[in-house]
């Protein structure tokens, strides 16, 4: 154990009384290691930013989708009951720690007029501010619909970028109202560009608008007919006008209210349905979470049984997920093996500087092996010489490495993080550099003839 | 009782498919207590016998007791341990540690020695030899900053660190000019009759030789004179 110590001071003695050179030779150590803590910490932070653009594109989303229905085995597919509604999103995006936001979303098909124009929407899409959120879209211009106007069904709707060039060109759509399914809704906002999906559809042919609006003026009768074995049988109110011209009603045992009345003050609901809910889980690696936690909340509110099935399915966006791991996976094989190299030369420069070194000291080499140094303990001083080196050039390379990743932090906003594993190998990678790459010359000085090396000039 | 003691001893060189014989049957034998000069010519064998004496190398043939232990066939390892020991070691060329304190150098064998003193004892210890030498007040002092005489007064003090029973005194005097010269043989001297040290001092200079009670010469891998005890007249120039 003396023994051990002693050596120790031995090694530190020999780097003291050569500073200049003990320091010059750690800069390649120090170089190495503050390459790899910067490239990771600021890997990470690209990682990050990586993440963030990919969740834009809806890698973090989760639809939740009404089960299906089945008479006498035959099934009528997904989205064939309709077990949904807007208080189960409500209470999903309220009760799940693990989601950031969740909207439900009510579709419509219809014709768009104003002024001379008309165009068929690819998309009328009935929902909550939240839905912006969840779909990580801002608007550009105006504002979206309120909370208050989802409640009170108001006549408002914003509008994708298509359509605002299809039906105003270059007139403000602003304040405008036109007209969906002969309903007039006042446009509010217009989107943000957001482009086609990858499969080449048009997500800027939209129009959105409060989803009690769509289901209770603009789709009304239409999405409860569609639905076999439907719970919400004759909760649809006719609103439009038109769809009263063939009135299936038999018998009316109140008077009916006009159509006018009718649009103006729309009747309480007690159960409505919707065709799915939009979710945005708060990060991509808490979607497998966030699938556990809505399920719990969705069998809670529809009373399921142990032993009953989901009524509803939850899909997230696998291929998005792959292409995301697949990215950050490149990124950090990448970083792994520009770090890698930057270390070899680190280490091979400490050869070196530890060769001319062994064979500059050739003579107290000698003199030591002549007072009785053994073999092991010059292989052993040039060892704890090349580690020490290694290590202290790695102690320098972090502080360095975290500097420049702060400045990156400062002045060009990314978010890079500490990151202790890295901080700890590169510790160890140092030692093991030091080791590696001394472990050569001081096996060479230990093998030399005390006699040859007392004479070396 | 002898302190060393060879029998009989040859060492060979083979130089590619040549054999070269350098030391061709010496015996010897050096009491403890002894100053005995080893003389010789260049290419004598003088500095091939003194490696071995000094078990830096081992011989071909024969034996070499030691402090009564034979030690010609002895691992790499052990002659370390040997030499450790039992012998110090007084250069040439002083070959002191650069940039190191004279304190520093004298422990420096310490570090390597079995019996393990504690930081403060061997630096007591140096201290004390360093004294000893006439160096109390440099202990300091790096190698730049000491005269000739006092650097190899330092690797003396160095050489003595250990409680040697033998010193081997390789030229000592030669990088020395004649003032310092006297004053390091008579510290020799001093050695060998206050502590009762045994030294060899290697040389071809009769002046240096002159200090000894007896000289062994060697010529041509041949003992010519002064093998055994006994006095040997040196002459004097």
């Amino acid at each position: 154990m003396r023994t051990a110590i002693r050596t120790f001071q031995t090694s530190l003695r020999a780097l003291r009384r050569n500073i200049m050179r003990s320091a010059l030779t750690c800069i390649g150590i120090v170089i190495g290691i503050a390459a790899v803590i910067a490239m990771m910490e600021i890997g990470n932070g690209i990682a990050t930013l990586n993440q963030r653009s990919i969740a834009s594109l809806g890698a973090n989303n989760l639809m939740v989708r009404p089960g299906q229905a089945a008479s006498g085995g035959v099934s009528w597919g997904a989205g064939s009951v309709m077990t949904l509604t807007p208080e189960d999103a409500e209470a999903v995006g309220r009760e799940c720690p693990a989601i950031k936001a969740a909207a439900p979303e009510v579709r419509a098909n219809g014709q768009l007029v104003y002024g001379n124009r008309n165009w068929v929407p690819m998309q009328i899409t009935g929902t909550t501010p939240d839905y912006l959120d969840v779909r990580q879209w801002p608007v550009g211009e105006g504002s979206c619909f309120t909370d208050q106007d989802v409640r009170n069904s108001s006549k408002v709707c914003i509008i994708g970028t298509t359509i605002q060039r299809e039906m105003f060109g270059t007139e403000d759509p602003i304040g405008k109202d036109v007209r969906l399914s002969n309903v007039s809704l006042r446009v509010v906002g217009v989107l943000s560009k957001k482009g086609a999906t990858m499969f080449g559809s048009d997500q800027d042919d939209v129009v959105m608008a409060p989803w009690t609006t769509i289901k209770y003026r603009i789709s009304g009768k239409a999405s409860a007919l569609s639905s076999a074995g439907s719970s919400s049988s004759g909760v649809d109110t006719s609103v439009n006008s038109l769809s009263n011209l063939y009135s299936s009603d038999a018998v009316t045992l109140y008077p009916v209210p006009s159509a006018i009345q009718q649009a103006d003050t729309p009747q309480p609901i007690r159960f409505a349905n919707i065709n799915s809910i939009q979710v945005a889980a708060t990060s991509t690696q808490e979607i497998p979470l966030a699938m556990k936690q809505i399920t719990q909340v969705l069998r809670e509110r529809h009373h399921l049984r142990d032993d009953d099935a989901d009524d509803f399915q939850i899909q997230d966006m696998t291929e998005f997920l792959n292409t995301l791991a697949k990215t950050q996976g490149l990124i950090s094989t990448l970083l792994l093996i520009v770090a890698t190299i930057s270390l070899v030369v680190g280490g091979v420069g400490i050869m070196n500087i530890m060769l001319v070194s062994v064979t500059e000291r050739t003579r107290e080499i000698g003199l030591r092996m002549a007072v009785g140094a053994r073999a092991r303990h010059i292989l052993w001083q040039f060892l704890v010489e090349a580690i020490v080196l290694c290590l202290a050039g790695g102690l320098f390379g972090i502080m360095l490495g975290r500097g420049s990743s702060l400045l990156v932090r400062m002045l060009l906003k990314w978010p890079t993080a500490i990151s202790i594993p890295t901080i700890v190998a590169s510790v160890v990678v140092s030692g093991a550099v030091g080791i590696i790459f001394g472990y050569y010359p001081a096996w060479k000085a230990s093998r030399l003839d005390p006699i040859e090396a007392l004479r070396y000039e | 009782m002898n302190l060393i003691r060879l029998n009989n001893l040859t060492k060979t060189y083979h130089v590619g498919e040549l054999d070269v014989p350098v030391l061709k049957g010496i015996s010897l034998s050096i009491a403890r207590g002894e100053l005995v000069a080893l003389m010789g010519a260049s290419g004598s064998g003088k500095s091939t016998l003194m490696n071995i004496l000094g078990c830096l190398d081992r011989p071909t043939t024969g034996e070499y007791w030691l402090d009564g232990e034979e030690v010609s066939r002895l691992s790499t390892d052990q002659r370390a341990r040997v030499r450790n020991q039992k012998i110090g070691f007084v250069f040439q060329n002083f070959n002191l540690l650069p940039r190191t304190s004279a304190l520093d150098q004298v422990t420096m064998p310490l570090t390597y020695t079995a019996a393990n003193l504690s930081e403060r004892e061997s630096r007591e210890k140096a201290q004390v030899l360093l004294e000893r030498v006439g160096l109390g007040d440099r202990i300091h002092h790096l190698p730049s900053q000491l005269s000739g005489g006092q650097q190899q007064r330092v690797a003396i003090a160095r050489a003595l660190v250990n409680n040697p029973p033998l010193l081997f005194a390789d030229e000592p005097t030669g990088n020395l000019d004649s003032v310092t010269s006297r004053e390091v043989l008579q510290m020799f001297q001093r050695l060998n009759d206050d502590e009762g040290i045994t030294i060899i001092l290697v040389t071809h200079d009769a002046n240096v030789a002159a200090v000894a009670k007896r000289a062994i010469r060697i010529s041509d891998g041949m003992i010519e004179a002064g093998a055994y005890g006994g006095t040997v007249e040196v002459t004097r120039p």
